[in-house]
């Protein structure tokens, strides 16, 4: 690259990490400020699992994205948000464990086995770890063909936080169940068949714009 | 307007409870930054943390709490909490669910004039302004309120015990079941706009439990009356059951046969009974009950049987199944 200037793609990712990390810098500077309610562990506990949630499921959509917009730009940026939902989910659950439950085992235990939610929740995590740790390229050449299979399990991930969610409520689960919407159509967009549909859909659409386009001017347009 | 006089001293300083939320603060700050330095986050294990993490650090020199908040405290020897936890952590859905808003959302609510209307199946159906219920006498209850989402707290309470009013209005034997009605203006109250609920919000008690010398109808907190966001100008308090059960804002009070269907009850019949006594042996079907979090404290306590109100109000479920009955 000739020039040092930040293309589109630069900017993006730039702002996703900007993103990812404001509801660290917020809920940091709110207990610094003494801004969390006066059950300061359940409002962080709120909140990083509310992160952790939102990032696990824009990292899902970053390949829907490519699929459906051809924005290449967002397959960039899925390891980031997969490590920044890790993130999250791990202070969501030292929070519990330890905030909350100053890692009294016994108490532990009799909760996770009373509150299903709890289990489901922490079975979410279990398997974020080890995708946390093979997230890096050594890892992926390592493990071959096993490292897709193995953060396919990523999908389990998604819908087992979405079943947390929604067992976390006391009644109204419209917005768990918005999200649980939104997370099984990124799904449905992975179908080989959808899939297919949406790739034809974005060459016939490029093909017909070039077409249309005089030709002289297609060079000094991109 | 007059209200009884609480001394001075029994209301928690303002030095002391800014200095216990300061320690509060910094010591969340400090767990969450040894979190992150845990996780590898590199740069958040400032220096200033650990020192505002110190109890009392950037308190009045020369206040150190001698005996903090003595004298207000509940029968177990558990101190009242301050006004400002009781008024800024509330659930009013009417307002707001977010139990940190419901304050300013309260704000400038109109509570004058305010008419509770008393009714159904009694001799004398008669309809109270505050000052007529006033007139029943404003005594001070410190109970402890446990909320069904597993926190509580110690509040001083101001108010006069129901069976007075009951016992004015005159209910008659077909009477079984007292049904109590939140005020419905979904103008000001943009809770009530969400239809996920039925509105007004509606609770019950069994005619026993309303007589009880416990249950109170509560108008003033802190010696002051009621603010909106806790319920004025008179709300119900029943300290064995979990806080939902506590309506606010009461608007008609009848006298009933059947047992009434709570607003929580209709929303969700399997997970919210009618009882709603505060039990850690009988789980919410999704979370469990077994321990609270005092407001103010860092370790969780274990629940108690009846909310610690065993002894006076156990007798009145005697040979029910309360796993049955929750």
């Amino acid at each position: 690259m000739a020039s040092r200037i930040p293309n589109r793609i630069t900017i993006f990712r730039v702002l996703v990490h900007l993103a990812a990390l404001a509801p660290l810098a917020v809920l940091l500077w709110d207990m610094w400020e003494g801004n969390l309610s006066v059950n300061p562990i359940q409002d962080i506990t709120f909140r990083t699992g509310k992160a952790a949630m939102v990032l696990l499921t824009f990292s899902l959509a970053a390949t829907p994205v490519v699929i459906v917009f051809g924005f290449k730009g967002a397959r960039q940026v899925r390891r980031a948000l997969g490590l920044y939902a890790f993130l999250y989910a791990a202070l969501h659950f030292l929070t519990y464990a330890w905030l909350d439950y100053g890692w009294d085992l016994y108490l532990i235990r009799l909760e996770i086995t009373e509150k299903l939610y709890v289990l489901v929740g922490f079975a979410a995590f279990l398997i974020l770890i080890p995708l946390a740790v093979t997230s890096t390229k050594g890892w992926q050449r390592r493990l071959k063909k096993g490292w897709i299979r193995l953060h396919k399990l990523v999908y389990a991930a998604g819908v087992l936080v979405m079943l947390h969610y929604i067992w976390v409520q006391k009644a109204d689960i419209r917005q768990p169940l918005a999200w649980t919407l939104f997370l099984a159509l990124l799904l449905i967009v992975r179908l080989p068949p959808v899939r297919r549909w949406f790739t034809r859909r974005r060459t016939r659409k490029a093909v017909s714009r070039r077409s249309s386009r005089p030709a002289t001017k297609l060079e000094t347009s991109n | 307007m007059s209200y009884p006089k609480i001394p001075s001293s029994e209301i928690t300083p303002e030095h002391l409870y800014r200095s216990r939320r300061r320690f509060m603060k910094g010591a969340g700050f400090v767990a969450m930054t040894a979190l992150l330095a845990a996780c590898g986050v590199p740069g958040l294990s400032g220096k200033e943390a650990s020192e505002s993490a110190l109890p009392g650090a950037g308190a009045t020199p020369g206040a150190v709490p001698p005996t903090p908040l003595a004298g207000l405290t509940d029968e177990l020897g558990d101190p009242a909490n301050s006004w400002d936890e009781i008024t800024h952590y509330n659930n009013f859905y009417e307002f707001t669910t977010k139990k940190t808003k419901v304050a300013q959302m309260a704000e400038g609510y109109p509570t004058e004039p305010w008419k509770v209307e008393v009714g159904g199946l009694v001799e004398h159906p008669r309809t109270f302004d505050i000052d007529d219920l006033r007139k029943f006498g404003e005594e001070e209850r410190i109970y402890r309120l446990r909320c069904v989402e597993a926190w509580s707290m110690v509040i001083p309470w101001v108010g006069f015990p129901l069976s007075r009013l009951l016992k004015e209005v005159k209910p008659l034997s077909k009477a079984k079941y007292v049904r109590f009605q939140t005020i419905y203006d979904p103008e000001r109250m943009p809770g009530q706009r969400n239809k996920v609920y039925q509105w007004p919000y509606i609770e019950g008690l069994r005619m026993d439990e309303a007589m009880h010398d416990l249950t109170l109808l509560a108008t003033g907190l802190y010696g002051k009356p009621l603010p909106m966001q806790s319920g004025a100008p008179v709300r119900l308090v029943v300290p064995w059951k979990y806080g939902f059960k506590s309506i606010k804002s009461i608007v008609k009070i009848d006298l009933v046969e059947e047992m009434p269907i709570s607003l929580w009850m209709a929303a969700a019949p399997n997970e919210y009974g009618f009882y709603a006594n505060v039990n850690p042996e009988v789980n919410h079907p999704r979370w469990s009950q077994r321990t609270e979090r005092r407001i103010g404290e860092r370790k969780r306590r274990e629940t108690l049987m009846f909310n610690g109100y065993a002894e006076q109000v156990a007798s009145l479920y005697a040979g029910m199944d309360l796993r049955k009955h929750f």
